[in-house]
């Protein structure tokens, strides 16, 4: 009866998306009077879950989870789902948990609703409000199903320390014979993800070309954030397309974004609605992003963003 | 080889969006519609394995009869024929069932859809049909590779890149990158007239209930103004972010 939450883990340490679905789950299996349990894959370490509200841990540990796979990793949730005979299993929005969900709801017959923000309205029939249009408008939606699947949007309810004696399991994983194989992860090290941010730094066009980008990396670096950029900059091939933000790149939404030299089209500005704060850096007052952001500098980013790195650097040693 | 390449038929990136009917319905009024772009990229990546690799392209929608014109776009653009399904769907588990009946009979060897749409974001078709189909999966798809059975494929993770290897038959969530935006194929006026010869068959739809139901769409809360810093002035900006936005 019990809520599901699939905590994911990176390095060897929960991602922060882990302690706010634990959070999030355990606001909900308090207004249920249920157990909260989490799942985790190879990994040993889970006491820290007790800390944010967690039950239950069931992990796994076996060779064949090693690198992530829907087929392996989707098997045996849905197993635990069905052991504990469970109504509703909350997963992140990270890359990984978006390309589970979809067959995760169809080994269990569950229903499913993508980036959700906020706690249900209702829990029955489960309502719940998700964003839509790629963050141009929310619709609310209703799932009348026997078990449910929500997909937390990624910073929209926060990590809150919620202390519980915590009982860990160990579970023998279900092992499927599959005709698919990761032959290789590539991660940048040592920078920030644009999901996993807290701080984005994004460039357009106003940077004039890609040797100027130390502006952007300089300022990602003082503020321990992720960089971005704009569509034409990916287009052009200044920055990787897995940088460009906005409705057909990464939606962002993360506490602070900060833009540097970008004008704001519509679709960039959709794909960072989500993000809490804004702040634009541009010499044309009349760019579109002055209308979306928070805070603003009409100004050379060449000479704005020099001393703002100053700046920051001074304060951050204060 | 067989290919299904599933499009979704969404409004332009730069439309404004407007709900109607005391908000429980998308205002279409005045709003350009088109392939959405995750399955356009996956589209072109479809007519290069029809160029080079001589595979057959199919094209499938779940939609009313106003889709046609983005169907009629896609063999525009080259794909062999084309198949409408006949229901406005509720839900992407909807769209994925009626797909997997489909699939099922067709036996495709590599079925492209785009990720997510850009109007509902769902981002749920591709890996519900691929588990209703039973086979193998790759979303936010980056390259694409395929010989004999085998696909080589890449997968964009949150900061990273992994690539896989696996056995067909596929399902791909297709996303920018796994084409160049300066491939994307513009339709020619032969294209064009080629199209309107192509084979465009509506199916009935198959029996199958959604799991979900939009009740109300809202727009976001509208913003207050910007607060303007002089560029001279940017320890005054550290300290607004520091003590009223309290983001640093």
């Amino acid at each position: 009866m019990g809520i599901l939450i699939y905590t994911e883990t990176e390095n060897g340490k929960f991602k922060k998306s882990a302690y706010e679905l634990a959070s999030y789950g355990r606001a909900i299996a308090d207004q249920l009077g249920v157990e909260l349990i989490a799942v985790s894959f190879n990994h040993r370490d889970n006491s820290s879950l007790g800390t944010y509200g967690v039950d239950r841990v069931i992990q796994f540990n076996d060779p064949s989870l090693e690198n992530f796979t829907t087929q392996q990793y989707a098997a045996n949730l849905a197993a635990v789902a069905e052991a504990h005979q469970t109504k509703l299993i909350v997963l992140s929005s990270s890359a990984n948990a978006k390309y589970l969900a979809p067959q995760l709801a169809v080994l269990t017959s569950a229903g499913y609703a993508s980036n959700v923000v906020g706690l249900p309205q209702s829990l029955d029939p489960l309502t719940v409000k998700r964003s839509c249009f790629t963050n141009k408008a929310f619709n609310t939606c209703t799932l009348d199903n026997d078990i449910n699947i929500i997909g937390l949007s990624n910073n929209s309810y926060g990590s809150f320390e919620n202390q519980k004696e915590i009982v860990v399991e160990e579970s023998t994983a279900i092992v499927n014979n599959i005709s698919f194989e990761v032959e290789k992860v590539e991660k940048a090290s040592g920078t920030v993800s644009i999901a996993d941010a807290d701080v984005v730094v994004s460039g357009g066009r106003g940077l004039k070309g890609p040797e100027n980008w130390h502006l952007i990396e300089g300022l990602a670096t003082t503020l321990g954030a992720a960089t971005a950029c704009s569509k034409p900059v990916s287009d052009m091939g200044w920055r990787p397309h897995s940088e460009h933000v906005g409705q057909t790149g990464k939606p962002v939404a993360s506490n602070l974004y900060i833009a540097i030299g970008v004008s704001g089209a519509i679709q960039h500005l959709a794909g960072i609605n989500s993000s809490k704060v804004k702040v634009v850096i541009n010499n044309d007052p009349e760019a579109p992003f002055f209308k979306a952001a928070d805070y603003g500098v009409v100004g050379d980013a060449f000479e704005v963003v020099p001393e703002l790195i100053e700046k920051l650097k001074a304060f951050k040693n204060s | 080889m067989k290919i299904l390449v599933c499009i979704s038929h969404v409004p332009d990136t730069t439309s404004k969006i407007n709900f109607t009917e005391s908000d429980t319905v998308f205002d279409t009024n005045g709003v350009q519609f088109v392939i959405n772009p995750n399955d356009e990229f996956g589209l072109t990546r479809a007519i290069w394995f029809q160029q080079k690799q001589q595979a057959e392209v199919t094209v499938i929608t779940v939609g009313d009869a106003s889709c046609e014109p983005t169907l009629r776009k896609c063999l525009a653009i080259g794909a062999n024929k084309a198949f409408r399904i006949d229901l406005n769907p509720t839900d992407g588990f909807q769209v994925a069932q009626q797909l997997s009946v489909h699939c099922k009979e067709e036996n495709y060897d590599l079925i492209i859809a785009g990720r997510e749409s850009i109007d509902y974001n769902g981002a749920m078709v591709p890996g519900m049909l691929s588990a209703m189909l039973n086979c193998n999966f790759v979303t936010n798809c980056m390259s694409l590779e395929v010989e004999g059975e085998t696909a080589k494929a890449s997968r964009e993770i949150d900061g990273g890149i992994e690539t896989i290897s696996c056995q067909l038959p596929l399902v791909i969530g297709a996303q920018k990158g796994l084409v160049e935006e300066k491939d994307l194929i513009i339709p020619n006026m032969r294209g064009i007239m080629q199209a309107r010869q192509k084979s465009l068959t509506v199916l009935p739809p198959v029996d199958g209930q959604a799991k979900s139901a939009i009740t109300k769409f809202e727009k976001p809360a509208p913003k207050g103004a910007v607060k303007l810093v002089e560029p001279d002035q940017i320890d005054q900006l550290i300290d607004l972010l520091h003590k009223e936005a309290k983001v640093i």
